[in-house]
Protein backbone atom coordinates (compact mmCIF):
# COMPACT_ATOMS: atom_id res chain seq x y z
CA UNK A 1 0.00 0.00 0.00
CA UNK A 2 0.99 3.63 -0.35
CA UNK A 3 2.61 5.49 1.71
CA UNK A 4 -0.18 7.99 1.14
CA UNK A 5 -3.30 5.72 2.26
CA UNK A 6 -2.48 5.49 5.75
CA UNK A 7 -5.75 5.12 7.67
CA UNK A 8 -5.07 8.77 9.35
CA UNK A 9 -5.64 10.56 6.18
CA UNK A 10 -8.81 12.78 6.55
CA UNK A 11 -11.42 11.55 3.54
CA UNK A 12 -10.32 15.10 1.86
CA UNK A 13 -6.84 16.54 1.65
CA UNK A 14 -7.86 20.68 2.17
CA UNK A 15 -5.04 21.57 -0.26
CA UNK A 16 -6.87 20.70 -3.85
CA UNK A 17 -3.82 19.76 -5.55
CA UNK A 18 -2.67 17.23 -3.20
CA UNK A 19 -6.41 16.32 -3.04
CA UNK A 20 -6.95 15.28 -6.24
CA UNK A 21 -3.17 13.37 -6.52
CA UNK A 22 -4.73 11.31 -3.66
CA UNK A 23 -8.07 10.69 -5.48
CA UNK A 24 -5.87 9.21 -8.59
CA UNK A 25 -3.57 7.52 -5.93
CA UNK A 26 -6.23 5.93 -4.35
CA UNK A 27 -7.99 4.90 -8.15
CA UNK A 28 -4.68 3.53 -8.96
CA UNK A 29 -4.84 1.15 -5.56
CA UNK A 30 -7.96 -0.19 -6.59
CA UNK A 31 -7.09 -1.23 -10.27
CA UNK A 32 -3.50 -1.97 -9.53
CA UNK A 33 -4.47 -4.25 -6.10
CA UNK A 34 -7.89 -4.38 -6.43
CA UNK A 35 -7.74 -2.28 -2.60
CA UNK A 36 -10.94 -2.39 -0.80
CA UNK A 37 -9.68 0.11 2.07
CA UNK A 38 -8.87 2.69 -0.96
CA UNK A 39 -12.08 1.69 -2.81
CA UNK A 40 -13.84 2.55 0.49
CA UNK A 41 -12.70 6.29 0.99
CA UNK A 42 -14.16 6.68 -2.43
CA UNK A 43 -17.48 5.61 -1.98
CA UNK A 44 -17.70 7.37 1.15
CA UNK A 45 -16.59 10.49 -0.87
CA UNK A 46 -18.49 10.31 -3.78
CA UNK A 47 -21.41 8.05 -3.20
CA UNK A 48 -22.97 10.59 -1.17
CA UNK A 49 -22.74 13.13 -3.97
CA UNK A 50 -23.72 10.43 -6.63
CA UNK A 51 -27.14 10.12 -4.65
CA UNK A 52 -27.43 14.13 -4.12
CA UNK A 53 -27.59 14.33 -7.84
CA UNK A 54 -29.77 11.15 -8.28
CA UNK A 55 -32.66 12.57 -5.83
CA UNK A 56 -32.37 16.13 -7.44
CA UNK A 57 -32.79 14.73 -11.19
CA UNK A 58 -36.18 13.14 -9.85
CA UNK A 59 -35.00 9.57 -8.14
CA UNK A 60 -36.70 8.37 -4.76
CA UNK A 61 -34.38 7.93 -2.27
CA UNK A 62 -34.45 4.02 -2.68
CA UNK A 63 -33.52 4.44 -6.36
CA UNK A 64 -30.60 7.09 -5.75
CA UNK A 65 -29.81 4.35 -2.86
CA UNK A 66 -29.43 1.77 -6.05
CA UNK A 67 -27.35 4.12 -8.65
CA UNK A 68 -25.65 4.69 -5.94
CA UNK A 69 -24.00 0.90 -5.75
CA UNK A 70 -24.79 0.76 -9.93
CA UNK A 71 -22.04 3.57 -10.05
CA UNK A 72 -19.85 2.21 -7.43
CA UNK A 73 -19.73 -1.13 -8.48
CA UNK A 74 -18.85 0.17 -12.27
CA UNK A 75 -16.06 1.79 -10.83
CA UNK A 76 -14.86 -1.27 -9.50
CA UNK A 77 -15.28 -3.53 -12.47
CA UNK A 78 -13.75 -0.57 -14.79
CA UNK A 79 -10.97 0.82 -12.60
CA UNK A 80 -8.74 -0.09 -14.61
CA UNK A 81 -9.91 2.06 -17.33
CA UNK A 82 -9.59 5.23 -15.67
CA UNK A 83 -6.33 6.98 -17.21
CA UNK A 84 -5.09 9.73 -14.72
CA UNK A 85 -3.29 11.74 -17.55
CA UNK A 86 -6.75 12.20 -19.56
CA UNK A 87 -8.74 13.60 -16.35
CA UNK A 88 -9.42 13.99 -12.65
CA UNK A 89 -11.25 10.95 -10.72
CA UNK A 90 -13.95 12.99 -10.45
CA UNK A 91 -14.42 13.04 -13.80
CA UNK A 92 -14.33 10.06 -14.35
CA UNK A 93 -16.74 9.47 -11.71
CA UNK A 94 -19.13 11.60 -13.02
CA UNK A 95 -19.38 10.25 -16.48
CA UNK A 96 -20.19 6.40 -14.95
CA UNK A 97 -23.15 7.98 -12.76
CA UNK A 98 -24.21 9.98 -15.62
CA UNK A 99 -24.47 6.43 -18.10
CA UNK A 100 -26.04 5.08 -15.42
CA UNK A 101 -28.81 7.61 -15.05
CA UNK A 102 -29.26 7.47 -18.38
CA UNK A 103 -29.39 3.69 -18.14
CA UNK A 104 -31.53 3.59 -15.41
CA UNK A 105 -33.57 6.78 -14.81
CA UNK A 106 -34.09 7.78 -18.56
CA UNK A 107 -34.37 4.05 -19.96
CA UNK A 108 -32.05 4.74 -22.76
CA UNK A 109 -29.05 2.70 -24.06
CA UNK A 110 -25.74 4.30 -22.50
CA UNK A 111 -24.04 2.59 -25.62
CA UNK A 112 -23.02 5.33 -27.51
CA UNK A 113 -21.38 6.99 -24.66
CA UNK A 114 -19.66 3.66 -23.58
CA UNK A 115 -18.58 3.76 -27.34
CA UNK A 116 -16.92 6.75 -27.35
CA UNK A 117 -15.17 5.98 -24.01
CA UNK A 118 -13.70 2.76 -26.02
CA UNK A 119 -12.34 5.69 -28.66
CA UNK A 120 -11.15 7.94 -26.10
CA UNK A 121 -8.91 4.90 -24.59
CA UNK A 122 -7.97 4.22 -27.91
CA UNK A 123 -7.06 7.07 -29.10
CA UNK A 124 -3.27 8.58 -28.86
CA UNK A 125 -4.03 11.01 -30.60
CA UNK A 126 -4.07 13.92 -27.32
CA UNK A 127 -3.88 17.69 -28.04
CA UNK A 128 -1.71 19.93 -25.58
CA UNK A 129 -5.22 21.04 -24.90
CA UNK A 130 -6.16 17.61 -24.20
CA UNK A 131 -3.23 17.07 -22.24
CA UNK A 132 -3.88 20.37 -19.86
CA UNK A 133 -7.24 19.16 -18.80
CA UNK A 134 -6.19 15.76 -18.18
CA UNK A 135 -2.54 16.77 -16.34
CA UNK A 136 -4.45 19.62 -14.66
CA UNK A 137 -5.72 18.90 -10.96
CA UNK A 138 -9.39 19.22 -11.24
CA UNK A 139 -9.23 22.72 -9.07
CA UNK A 140 -8.70 24.93 -12.27
CA UNK A 141 -12.33 23.52 -13.14
CA UNK A 142 -13.54 23.98 -10.29
CA UNK A 143 -11.87 28.04 -10.11
CA UNK A 144 -13.39 28.45 -13.41
CA UNK A 145 -16.64 27.55 -12.43
CA UNK A 146 -16.76 29.74 -9.46
CA UNK A 147 -15.62 33.08 -11.78
CA UNK A 148 -18.36 32.53 -13.79
CA UNK A 149 -21.60 34.82 -13.43
CA UNK A 150 -23.94 33.55 -11.56
CA UNK A 151 -26.85 33.39 -13.78
CA UNK A 152 -24.10 31.12 -16.10
CA UNK A 153 -23.15 28.96 -12.52
CA UNK A 154 -26.43 28.25 -12.15
CA UNK A 155 -27.63 26.73 -15.73
CA UNK A 156 -24.55 24.93 -15.62
CA UNK A 157 -25.03 23.17 -12.30
CA UNK A 158 -29.00 22.63 -12.84
CA UNK A 159 -27.31 20.20 -16.42
CA UNK A 160 -24.87 19.02 -14.50
CA UNK A 161 -25.51 18.85 -11.03
CA UNK A 162 -29.26 18.03 -11.77
CA UNK A 163 -29.47 16.53 -14.75
CA UNK A 164 -31.75 19.29 -15.98
CA UNK A 165 -32.48 19.17 -19.84
CA UNK A 166 -32.55 21.93 -21.40
CA UNK A 167 -36.01 22.57 -22.10
CA UNK A 168 -36.68 22.12 -18.22
CA UNK A 169 -34.20 25.05 -17.11
CA UNK A 170 -35.68 27.03 -19.45
CA UNK A 171 -39.33 26.03 -17.97
CA UNK A 172 -37.60 26.27 -14.50
CA UNK A 173 -35.74 29.82 -14.70
CA UNK A 174 -38.68 31.56 -17.28
CA UNK A 175 -36.11 32.24 -20.08
CA UNK A 176 -36.18 31.10 -24.17
CA UNK A 177 -34.53 28.11 -24.53
CA UNK A 178 -31.97 29.95 -26.92
CA UNK A 179 -31.16 31.92 -23.87
CA UNK A 180 -30.27 29.25 -22.03
CA UNK A 181 -28.50 27.22 -24.58
CA UNK A 182 -26.00 30.71 -24.78
CA UNK A 183 -25.30 30.77 -21.31
CA UNK A 184 -24.11 27.39 -21.18
CA UNK A 185 -21.99 28.36 -24.34
CA UNK A 186 -20.55 31.07 -22.81
CA UNK A 187 -19.55 29.16 -19.73
CA UNK A 188 -18.05 26.16 -21.88
CA UNK A 189 -16.08 29.23 -23.69
CA UNK A 190 -14.94 30.16 -20.37
CA UNK A 191 -13.60 26.91 -19.57
CA UNK A 192 -11.94 26.04 -22.72
CA UNK A 193 -10.20 29.64 -22.66
CA UNK A 194 -9.03 28.40 -19.38
CA UNK A 195 -7.79 25.58 -20.68
CA UNK A 196 -6.10 26.76 -23.61
CA UNK A 197 -4.43 29.43 -21.08
CA UNK A 198 -2.51 26.51 -19.57
CA UNK A 199 -1.48 24.42 -22.63
CA UNK B 1 -9.62 12.73 -40.32
CA UNK B 2 -9.75 16.03 -40.92
CA UNK B 3 -13.31 17.06 -40.01
CA UNK B 4 -14.02 20.60 -40.61
CA UNK B 5 -18.02 21.04 -39.67
CA UNK B 6 -18.44 20.18 -35.61
CA UNK B 7 -21.28 19.90 -32.78
CA UNK B 8 -22.26 23.31 -31.61
CA UNK B 9 -20.76 24.09 -28.16
CA UNK B 10 -24.67 23.88 -26.66
CA UNK B 11 -24.84 20.05 -28.26
CA UNK B 12 -21.33 19.17 -26.52
CA UNK B 13 -22.77 20.73 -22.90
CA UNK B 14 -26.12 18.59 -23.53
CA UNK B 15 -24.23 15.47 -24.90
CA UNK B 16 -22.13 15.94 -21.66
CA UNK B 17 -24.81 15.90 -19.11
CA UNK B 18 -26.34 13.40 -20.94
CA UNK B 19 -29.23 15.16 -22.25
CA UNK B 20 -30.03 13.95 -25.43
CA UNK B 21 -32.39 11.10 -26.59
CA UNK B 22 -31.39 8.00 -28.45
CA UNK B 23 -31.76 9.29 -31.54
CA UNK B 24 -29.34 11.80 -31.19
CA UNK B 25 -26.99 10.25 -28.46
CA UNK B 26 -26.06 8.01 -31.32
CA UNK B 27 -25.66 10.81 -34.08
CA UNK B 28 -23.64 12.67 -31.74
CA UNK B 29 -21.27 9.44 -30.41
CA UNK B 30 -20.62 8.82 -34.08
CA UNK B 31 -19.49 12.46 -34.84
CA UNK B 32 -17.50 12.37 -31.50
CA UNK B 33 -15.86 9.07 -32.33
CA UNK B 34 -14.74 10.55 -35.68
CA UNK B 35 -13.47 13.58 -34.60
CA UNK B 36 -10.70 14.57 -32.14
CA UNK B 37 -11.79 18.14 -31.72
CA UNK B 38 -15.23 17.07 -30.57
CA UNK B 39 -13.70 14.26 -28.42
CA UNK B 40 -11.32 16.94 -26.52
CA UNK B 41 -14.45 19.10 -26.42
CA UNK B 42 -16.59 16.57 -24.76
CA UNK B 43 -13.74 15.71 -22.21
CA UNK B 44 -13.31 19.43 -21.48
CA UNK B 45 -17.30 19.95 -20.61
CA UNK B 46 -17.07 16.43 -18.60
CA UNK B 47 -14.59 17.88 -16.53
CA UNK B 48 -16.77 20.55 -15.65
CA UNK B 49 -19.41 18.04 -14.81
CA UNK B 50 -17.31 16.17 -12.42
CA UNK B 51 -16.40 19.55 -10.98
CA UNK B 52 -19.72 20.44 -10.43
CA UNK B 53 -20.20 16.37 -9.17
CA UNK B 54 -17.26 17.55 -6.61
CA UNK B 55 -19.06 20.69 -5.17
CA UNK B 56 -22.79 19.02 -5.32
CA UNK B 57 -24.98 18.48 -2.18
CA UNK B 58 -24.16 15.03 -0.31
CA UNK B 59 -27.28 12.95 0.74
CA UNK B 60 -26.36 10.57 3.43
CA UNK B 61 -25.72 7.10 2.27
CA UNK B 62 -28.27 4.01 4.22
CA UNK B 63 -25.63 2.95 7.17
CA UNK B 64 -24.70 -0.45 5.03
CA UNK B 65 -24.32 1.17 2.14
CA UNK B 66 -21.06 -0.15 1.90
CA UNK B 67 -21.32 -3.37 3.41
CA UNK B 68 -24.39 -4.37 1.09
CA UNK B 69 -21.75 -3.47 -2.00
CA UNK B 70 -18.80 -5.05 0.00
CA UNK B 71 -20.24 -8.05 -0.25
CA UNK B 72 -20.98 -8.02 -4.01
CA UNK B 73 -17.68 -7.35 -5.19
CA UNK B 74 -16.69 -10.49 -2.88
CA UNK B 75 -18.95 -12.08 -5.20
CA UNK B 76 -17.71 -10.94 -8.38
CA UNK B 77 -15.66 -13.70 -10.36
CA UNK B 78 -12.68 -11.08 -11.54
CA UNK B 79 -13.30 -10.96 -15.23
CA UNK B 80 -10.67 -9.36 -17.23
CA UNK B 81 -11.35 -6.09 -19.05
CA UNK B 82 -12.60 -6.31 -22.88
CA UNK B 83 -12.48 -3.14 -24.91
CA UNK B 84 -13.57 -3.65 -28.32
CA UNK B 85 -12.15 -2.15 -30.97
CA UNK B 86 -12.75 1.16 -31.95
CA UNK B 87 -14.18 0.37 -35.53
CA UNK B 88 -11.98 0.85 -38.95
CA UNK B 89 -13.13 2.28 -41.79
CA UNK B 90 -16.05 4.91 -42.40
CA UNK B 91 -18.67 3.50 -39.94
CA UNK B 92 -18.33 4.45 -36.40
CA UNK B 93 -18.62 2.14 -33.36
CA UNK B 94 -21.73 3.15 -32.57
CA UNK B 95 -23.39 3.44 -35.54
CA UNK B 96 -21.69 -0.09 -36.34
CA UNK B 97 -23.60 -1.88 -33.73
CA UNK B 98 -26.81 -1.07 -35.24
CA UNK B 99 -25.51 -1.31 -39.33
CA UNK B 100 -22.54 -3.63 -39.08
CA UNK B 101 -19.46 -2.87 -40.43
CA UNK B 102 -20.09 -2.34 -43.95
CA UNK B 103 -22.21 0.46 -45.83
CA UNK B 104 -22.51 -1.49 -48.81
CA UNK B 105 -24.99 -4.59 -46.55
CA UNK B 106 -27.40 -1.67 -45.63
CA UNK B 107 -30.78 -2.70 -46.69
CA UNK B 108 -31.24 0.23 -48.46
CA UNK B 109 -35.09 1.33 -50.03
CA UNK B 110 -35.37 3.57 -52.91
CA UNK B 111 -37.91 6.42 -52.39
CA UNK B 112 -37.54 8.56 -55.35
CA UNK B 113 -34.99 7.60 -58.19
CA UNK B 114 -31.26 8.68 -57.24
CA UNK B 115 -32.21 8.71 -53.09
CA UNK B 116 -32.61 5.58 -50.81
CA UNK B 117 -33.70 5.46 -47.21
CA UNK B 118 -32.37 3.30 -44.65
CA UNK B 119 -34.94 3.54 -41.34
CA UNK B 120 -32.72 2.81 -37.76
CA UNK B 121 -35.26 1.19 -35.28
CA UNK B 122 -35.03 3.22 -32.20
CA UNK B 123 -37.57 3.06 -29.07
CA UNK B 124 -37.31 7.00 -29.21
CA UNK B 125 -40.86 8.96 -29.85
CA UNK B 126 -39.94 12.07 -30.78
CA UNK B 127 -36.84 11.44 -32.86
CA UNK B 128 -36.04 9.61 -35.73
CA UNK B 129 -32.72 8.37 -36.58
CA UNK B 130 -32.00 7.06 -40.54
CA UNK B 131 -29.78 6.85 -43.62
CA UNK B 132 -30.15 8.59 -46.59
CA UNK B 133 -28.12 7.67 -50.17
CA UNK B 134 -28.36 10.24 -52.30
CA UNK B 135 -26.89 10.39 -56.08
CA UNK B 136 -24.18 12.48 -57.34
CA UNK B 137 -25.68 16.05 -58.19
CA UNK B 138 -28.85 15.30 -56.82
CA UNK B 139 -30.73 18.21 -55.09
CA UNK B 140 -32.54 17.39 -51.44
CA UNK B 141 -35.61 19.23 -51.29
CA UNK B 142 -35.28 22.68 -50.07
CA UNK B 143 -36.40 22.07 -46.03
CA UNK B 144 -36.91 23.84 -42.80
CA UNK B 145 -36.85 22.27 -39.78
CA UNK B 146 -39.47 21.96 -36.86
CA UNK B 147 -37.14 20.97 -34.40
CA UNK B 148 -33.30 20.34 -34.37
CA UNK B 149 -31.74 18.22 -37.12
CA UNK B 150 -28.20 16.83 -37.26
CA UNK B 151 -27.05 15.07 -40.07
CA UNK B 152 -23.27 13.16 -40.39
CA UNK B 153 -21.93 12.44 -43.45
CA UNK B 154 -20.22 9.24 -44.03
CA UNK B 155 -19.06 8.81 -47.42
CA UNK B 156 -19.24 11.41 -50.27
CA UNK B 157 -19.90 15.06 -49.73
CA UNK B 158 -22.74 17.68 -50.19
CA UNK B 159 -22.95 21.53 -50.50
CA UNK B 160 -25.29 23.92 -48.81
CA UNK B 161 -25.33 27.45 -47.78
CA UNK B 162 -23.03 26.12 -44.82
CA UNK B 163 -20.24 24.71 -47.06
CA UNK B 164 -19.34 22.11 -48.07
CA UNK B 165 -19.94 18.58 -45.52
CA UNK B 166 -17.63 15.63 -46.47
CA UNK B 167 -17.14 12.43 -44.55
CA UNK B 168 -16.99 13.13 -40.42
CA UNK B 169 -18.26 16.11 -40.86
CA UNK B 170 -21.89 17.03 -38.99
CA UNK B 171 -24.25 19.65 -39.78
CA UNK B 172 -26.02 20.55 -36.49
CA UNK B 173 -28.52 22.92 -37.01
CA UNK B 174 -31.72 24.01 -35.14
CA UNK B 175 -34.89 25.30 -36.35
CA UNK B 176 -34.57 28.40 -37.67
CA UNK B 177 -32.73 27.13 -40.10
CA UNK B 178 -33.64 26.72 -43.68
CA UNK B 179 -30.97 24.87 -46.61
CA UNK B 180 -31.16 22.60 -49.65
CA UNK B 181 -28.12 20.40 -49.88
CA UNK B 182 -26.70 19.24 -53.12
CA UNK B 183 -24.17 16.35 -53.52
CA UNK B 184 -21.15 17.55 -55.01
CA UNK B 185 -19.14 14.07 -55.01
CA UNK B 186 -18.74 11.60 -57.77
CA UNK B 187 -19.78 8.73 -55.70
CA UNK B 188 -23.21 8.54 -53.59
CA UNK B 189 -23.60 10.74 -50.39
CA UNK B 190 -24.02 8.51 -47.74
CA UNK B 191 -25.17 10.30 -44.11
CA UNK B 192 -26.79 10.06 -41.04
CA UNK B 193 -29.72 12.43 -40.08
CA UNK B 194 -31.41 12.39 -36.71
CA UNK B 195 -34.51 14.94 -36.56
CA UNK B 196 -36.93 15.57 -33.36
CA UNK B 197 -39.94 16.65 -35.70
CA UNK B 198 -41.16 16.04 -39.13
CA UNK B 199 -39.08 18.15 -41.06
CA UNK B 200 -41.04 20.74 -42.92
CA UNK B 201 -40.82 20.89 -46.77
CA UNK B 202 -41.17 24.16 -48.62
CA UNK B 203 -43.33 24.35 -51.92
CA UNK B 204 -46.26 22.04 -53.12
CA UNK B 205 -43.89 19.39 -54.70
CA UNK B 206 -41.70 18.94 -51.80
CA UNK B 207 -45.19 18.57 -49.57
CA UNK B 208 -46.11 16.15 -51.36
CA UNK B 209 -43.19 14.32 -51.53
CA UNK B 210 -42.42 14.26 -47.95
CA UNK B 211 -44.59 11.51 -46.82
CA UNK B 212 -43.26 9.64 -49.65
CA UNK B 213 -39.91 10.41 -48.40
CA UNK B 214 -40.98 10.17 -44.91
CA UNK B 215 -38.18 12.85 -43.33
Amino acid sequence: MLSVLRTDMPIENPDPTADQDYLKALMMEVAASRDKASFEILFDRFGPRVKGMMEKSGASSDLAEDLVQDVMLTVWRKAALYRPDKGAVSTWIYTVARNARIDRLRRLPAQPYIDVETVMVASEDDSPEAEAIGSQQGDLVRNALDKLPSEQRQVVKMAFAEYKPHSEIARDLDLPIGTVKSRLRLAYRKLREELEDLA
Amino acid sequence: MTVHHHLDDASIMRYASGDFDEAFAIIVASHIAMCDECRAAVRAAEAMGGAVMEAADSSPLAADAFDRLSRMLDMEPEKPLLTPEPTAGNVPLPLSRLIGRDLDQVPWRTIVPGMQRHRIDIASSTSSLYMLKIAPGRKMPEHGHGGTEMTLILEGSYSDVFGQFAAGDIADLDEHVEHQPVVDSDIDCICLVATERPTRFKGMVSRILQPLIGI
